[in-house]
């Protein structure tokens, strides 16, 4: 339990190093976690190589979500879209760093879905997206 | 800096209308640690009430000793299963002084209440541009299915402002009756704000302006005495898990020629008086509006639940309720940084949502479970309130019978515990 508050946790909350809008930007996308109304827009600019060359996240909701955002966004920037496409909910709770129950792993995962959608030019952040 | 309770026992009590040390032995659940050494606090009783033991017990005994379907059989548990189940109804039917207990009819839950009257009254009674009248303080229940109706034929909708201070400004659904609105439908208690909406007199204005109402009583009927008849509601909807009661059954009352005019609103067994090939001819009230085989173990649930409140007298919870209510918001508005939402405690039922400045509200929530404490977080299903507001949730406490200001304490220090982690 301490663990899902643990300090780097609150400090990309507190702190985010991402969050924001870029303009303009190559690819934007946002999206509601519908159980607790947690919003996230994902803003991405994409270099001719197909890499990500710039990041920026913008919304609310609580800490997991928050943080966990501002943690992904962190570590796309210079990927390439092909390898940002294959991250799933391994990847995002590795970023974390702790374990979840379904409710929270939604909070958690909400960034991640944003983000694909987004990148495949879907119009809603569905589940399947983060198996 | 914070007063430990967990490690004193026992829990004392101070109340002056209702002996809590009783009434908390009667629901086990409220013995349960949810960790080793920390004492359940169970403060959402707006999304749910806890059970007491004599329903569990009368489900339990239903299934054990009278378990078969009911209304067509004529071996003996056939005919014990339909008694235990119409005599819930009756029992019911009194709680909220109805006419007759033909018009109470069982459904899943409030939701399915509404719905069955958006299905059955409205799409019978509404064409476009009609309109209708609902309030910004909606529970979904009450706004979806008037969506739905919106979209499929064009009816209107207008709401009820909400104040600053959490009440309906009634001078301005004054001027929206002048519009000749064909339906009003209503909460009668806010599950966020806890306001008591002026129920009787919304009633009256409307059917002076000759529109049908219908009061979502959810959170109401669970707190307060409450007499469809004196209110003169058009339609009433409710539900058994918040009062005591199992999930799954609910109820909605109806005027008896309303619900007569009604088309069914399912089709299947036991709503039918007869079946041809072709055709069919519907039963009579209340079974008109009741296909296939019901939630029976969860009626006769429900009417052991009507049993306890009666047993306990809703004056006496509503007084206690408020001593608590009057308590929780002066100690949560002495924290810095909280901020808790709807009128002054005379004005509104047991419930305090409230933010914190600095954590969301799902943080506060999983931050006070750890000490036990088990509070919502979200916008309890009442997302534009909140959009009213400018946040996006809020965290919630709730009160009932079994609740005590020692349970207001532990939220307090919790929320002190939430302050220092976030710093």
């Amino acid at each position: 339990m301490d663990d899902l508050y643990r300090e780097v946790i609150i400090e990309h909350y507190k702190n985010p190093a991402y969050r924001g809008k870029l303009d303009p930007h190559d690819i934007s996308f946002a999206d509601n976690n519908p159980l607790c109304g947690d919003h996230i827009q994902i803003d991405l600019r994409v270099g001719t190589d197909g890499t990500v060359t710039d990041a920026r996240f913008d919304g609310h909701g609580c800490a997991i979500s928050q943080a966990s955002a501002d943690l992904l966004i962190e570590s796309i920037i210079g990927k390439p879209l092909e390898e940002v496409k294959k991250l799933n909910k391994d990847s995002v709770l590795e970023l974390l760093g702790i374990e979840l129950g379904p409710v929270r792993l939604k909070c958690a995962l909400l960034s991640l879905k944003v983000l694909k959608a987004g990148v495949y030019g879907l119009g809603e952040a569905g589940d399947d997206l983060v198996e | 800096m914070f007063v430990n309770f967990h490690s004193e026992s026992p829990l004392t009590i101070n109340s002056m209308t209702l002996n809590i040390t009783e009434i908390r032995k009667d629901f086990p659940i409220l013995q349960r640690e949810t960790r080793a050494g920390i004492r359940l606090t169970y403060l959402d009783s707006t999304a749910t009430s806890q059970k007491p033991s004599s329903v569990i017990q009368a489900m339990d005994d239903y299934y054990r000793q009278s378990n078969a379907n009911i209304h067509r059989g004529v071996h003996t548990l056939a005919e014990e299963a339909t008694a235990m189940y119409e005599s819930a109804r009756e029992k019911i039917a009194k709680f909220i002084n109805a006419e007759s207990a033909r018009q109470v009819i069982y459904t899943r839950n409030t939701t399915e209440s509404i719905n069955l009257v958006a299905y059955s009254w409205a799409r019978a009674n509404l064409k476009q541009g009609d309109l209708v009248i609902l309030t910004e303080m909606e529970h979904h229940s009450n706004l979806v299915p008037w969506h739905m109706l919106q979209t499929e034929r064009g009816i209107e909708l207008e709401f009820i402002p909400v104040t600053e201070d959490g009440l309906l400004d009634l001078e301005t659904y004054k001027a929206l009756l002048d519009r000749r609105p064909k339906l009003v439908s209503f909460t009668h208690m806010s599950n966020v704000l806890g306001t008591i909406n002026p129920a009787a007199e919304m009633i009256r204005l409307a059917h002076d302006a000759g529109a049908i109402t219908l009061v979502d009583g959810a959170q109401s009927v669970p707190h307060l005495k409450v007499d469809v008849q004196s209110l003169d509601a058009d339609f009433y909807a409710f539900s058994a898990h918040k009062m005591c009661g199992p999930t799954g059954i609910g109820a909605l009352y109806g005027k008896a020629a309303l619900l007569e005019s009604m088309p069914p609103f399912l089709g299947g067994g036991d709503m039918i008086k007869e079946v041809k090939l072709r055709s069919f001819r519907p039963n009579t009230l209340p079974h008109k509006f009741e296909a296939g085989t019901p939630a029976i173990a969860e009626a006769v649930g429900f009417g052991a639940a009507v049993d306890y409140l009666n047993g306990i007298g809703m004056d006496n919870i509503a007084a206690h309720e408020h001593e608590i209510t009057e308590y929780a918001l002066e100690r949560l508005e002495e924290i810095p940084g909280v901020k808790v939402f709807g009128p002054s405690a005379d004005k509104k039922g047991g419930v305090a949502a409230f933010t914190l400045v600095g954590v969301h509200p799902h943080d506060v929530a999983q931050i006070l479970d750890r000490d036990g404490i088990a509070v919502r977080a979200g916008h309890h299903c009442a997302q534009p309130l909140h959009e009213k507001f400018g946040i996006p949730a809020t965290s919630r406490a709730s009160f009932y019978l079994y609740n005590t200001k020692e349970e207001v304490d532990l939220l307090v220090n919790g929320i002190y515990k939430v302050k220092e982690m976030f710093g």
